[in-house]
């Protein structure tokens, strides 16, 4: 099973390696993790999504949970979560038929061109995760020279 | 320092080091004993026994580098037994972190994993509140070890003061009060069931839960098994008590709860070595699981009711409301007299070592002769196990020992610690050779200091344990296991200033305890046994408890 928690912890050195450490200790795994300041500086969200059976993402939550520097642990319902990721590709292009074929995947997925060059071309895409793995497949058929991604961010809907 | 006196710190366990000399120049100004150790891992022991004793955080101090690595052990040991601890470790100077200085450590990356938090104040400012939120870690909750690491710069600069009164920590949360409902449940599931018994763990020691346990158990007439760190979490010779389960449990204790339909665990995380394989042991009974901490419900098993608190304060919940009940005991009942009945079988018939000096016959013999109040710290290995088997603790919480991490070596300064801890009561360390050879240079600790234990060596001139599996698993193919007759424990003792003596008979055992209860110094007494007993019963690892090996 697929899970995203969303951790509101105390903005200061070591809380990264703590939390990600937690996980290699007890022998989950994360799937992807991103970091960022909030609205009040003393706090970091982190986003970490992972896999596991119901059992583990329990023992997940409530290890987070007891972490100290830890001060909410939500694991987000992702039909009520807007969640993203941002990815950059690096795409090979030869000719000016497939540079064609490539802007025209870019537009078909809403994102953006940067750095055109003779032979490749970057796209920049914010997606949720099946939307990005679905752009690398067809990109794949051009050839990626590079990617990156920066894992998911999410937050809850308020409820209505 | 001035913050520690203020934690009620008397003693603190160390070892100076250039990067906390700062911090030592202090001594002089201030009421803290020190007690100098040997080596820093026994400095951590020593805390670590002195706090589970008196249920106050023991305080080391380490220098940087070296210092603060070799007290890694003693933390770790602390945290796998939630034992609690301030550990104060010297730093190099904040604008040396980083640069590979001479005896940098990155203590705090290293510790992290094994500590229930750490701390490093950049500034003199933050002393104050790192040891103040320190202690309160410590010892909420449920307790652990907390590491402070000071740089050296920062002990040596001043600063205003500040003496920290209330503080905020907005991510920890120790203790929740039970749940009504929860408790109205548990006691609901317990009554319907027909063969419940109770599982003390040791929360229970922790949280002082001696009297409502024995209440409890008491008011429903239900036998009452522990885990080995539950050992002394209810009085051993009570009618009810069957003993320690689990790898080494008793025979009665092991077989009573494999019977069992309804479990009331009290403060116990359901270690592989209690329950043997997990998905036997919850396949088999209804669990109800009180712990005051959140996370260990449901971790190794799964439970039918939970209720997250204080298992004191859970108890206390419990018997109000089973007083309002006005559930009779059964005394007369199948299930209590069956309980009654195995536990009596197995007293008498579980067959022992027949030597002059049996595992056995020894342990029974300290019990005899050992006031009942009197603390007992052990080592690791088949003396620990002979010790939960045949060693009964009569006096709730006085029975200590490295269960979780298993770190030989321990018993010895934890005793040290728990002396200190409570000078007035006698205090022995049943240990092993292999073991008491990993810090028997504590002694110098204890004479030069003035702290009188007793070690209660079973010597075997092995790794006995180890030994053991090498002749049970591996076709008695030993390797490594055999330690000689070196060193001469009477001739070692008395190289430290200590009493030092060799018995051969019951007798002469008795005497030597005797002696030891006197002495103002140390005493080591070595009591040479046949290398080859083993400890039985014996539960193999990754088996469940119905596969009990029994002496033949």
């Amino acid at each position: 099973m697929w899970a995203i928690f969303s951790i509101l912890v105390e903005n200061k050195p070591g809380i990264l390696f703590a939390v990600t450490h937690m996980f290699r200790a007890r022998n989950f795994n994360i799937d992807s993790i991103a970091v960022g300041i909030t609205e009040d500086p003393k706090y970091s969200r982190m986003t970490i999504t992972t896999v596991g059976d119901e059992r583990q993402l329990a023992q997940i939550g409530k290890q987070l949970d007891k972490m100290i520097d830890t001060i909410e642990v939500h694991r987000l319902d992702e039909h009520k979560t807007v969640y993203r990721e941002l990815a950059i590709f690096k795409i090979r292009v030869s000719g000016a038929e497939e540079r064609m074929e490539v802007n025209n995947l870019i537009n078909a997925f809403g994102a953006k061109a940067h750095d055109s060059r003779k032979d490749s071309v970057m796209a920049e895409l914010t997606a949720a995760p099946e939307q990005i793995r679905a752009f690398e497949e067809l990109a794949r058929r051009f050839g990626i020279i590079e990617m990156a991604r920066t894992g998911i961010a999410a937050l809850q809907r308020s409820a209505s | 320092m001035v913050a520690l006196e203020r934690e009620g710190v008397r003693e603190v366990f160390g070892l100076p080091g250039g990067a906390n000399l700062p911090m030592y120049d202090e001594f002089h100004r201030c009421g803290i004993r020190h007690i100098l150790v040997r080596h820093e891992q026994s400095a951590a022991h020593m805390a670590d026994g002195y706090g589970r004793v008196s249920r106050r955080p023991g305080v080391c101090f380490a220098t940087s580098g070296p210092g603060a690595t070799n007290i890694l052990t003693g933390i770790a040991t602390a945290q796998a037994d939630s034992a609690p601890m301030v550990a104060v470790t010297g730093q190099v100077p904040v604008h040396m972190i980083g640069k590979d200085a001479f005896q940098e450590s990155d203590i705090m990356g290293m510790a992290n994993p094994v500590v229930k938090y750490a701390f490093q104040p950049r500034t003199p400012e933050e002393v104050p509140l790192s040891v103040r939120k320190g202690f309160y870690i410590a010892s909420s909750g449920r307790p652990g070890p907390v590491l402070i690491d000071i740089p050296k710069d920062v002990q040596s600069a001043s600063a205003p003061m500040r003496l920290v009164g209330a503080f905020k920590m907005r991510g920890y949360h120790p203790w929740t009060e039970p749940d009504v409902q929860n408790v109205e449940r548990a006691i609901e599931t317990l009554i319907r069931s027909d063969r419940p018994i109770i599982l003390a763990g040791g929360g229970a020691i922790i949280s002082s839960a001696f009297a409502e346990l024995q209440a409890v158990a008491e008011m429903l007439s239900i036998p009452v098994v522990t885990t080995f760190k539950g050992k002394g979490a209810f009085p051993e010779n009570h009618p009810l008590s069957m003993g320690p389960i689990g790898m080494h449990g008793h025979a009665e204790a092991n077989k009573i709860i494999t019977e069992a339909d309804c479990v009331l665990a009290i403060g116990t995380r359901f270690s592989d070595r209690s329950v043997g394989t997990f998905e036997d042991f919850e396949s088999r009974r209804t669990i109800i699981h009180l712990d005051v901490d959140p996370a260990e419900i449901g971790k190794n098993q799964t439970t039918r009711v939970a209720v997250v608190g204080d298992v004191k304060a859970s108890l206390r919940v419990m018997l109000t409301l089973l007083e309002k009940r006005k559930i009779s005991q059964d005394e007369g009942g199948q299930w209590i007299r069956h309980a009654r009945e195995m536990r009596e079988y197995w007293h008498e018939n579980l067959k022992t070592h027949p030597g002059e000096l049996g595992a056995a016959r020894i342990l029974r013999a300290l019990r005899q002769v050992l006031p009942p109040q009197s603390i007992v710290t052990t080592e690791v290995g088949q003396h620990q196990m002979w010790a939960s088997l045949f060693f009964d603790v009569i006096s709730p919480g006085t029975f200590f020992s490295s269960t979780g991490l298993g770190t030989m070596g321990w018993g010895f300064p934890a005793a040290i610690g728990a002396k200190v801890a409570k000078p007035n009561v006698p205090v022995v360390d049943i240990a092993g050779d292999g073991s008491f050879n990993m810090t028997e240079n504590s002694l110098a600790t204890s004479i030069l200091e003035g702290i009188p234990v007793i070690v209660f060596l079973v010597n075997n001139y092995s790794l006995g344990m180890v030994a053991q599996w090498q002749r049970t698993f591996y076709n008695r193919r030993m390797v490594g296991v055999d330690q000689g007759r070196c060193p001469d424990y009477v001739k070692l003792a008395e190289s430290y200033g200590a009493q030092g003596i060799r018995v051969h008979t019951l007798e002469e055992l008795g005497a030597a305890i005797r002696a030891g209860l006197k002495s103002d110094v140390a005493t080591v007494i070595d009591i040479p046994i046949d290398p080859e007993e083993d400890v039985l019963p014996f539960v193999a690892p990754g088996t469940p408890l119905t596969k009990m090996i029994l002496p033949s």
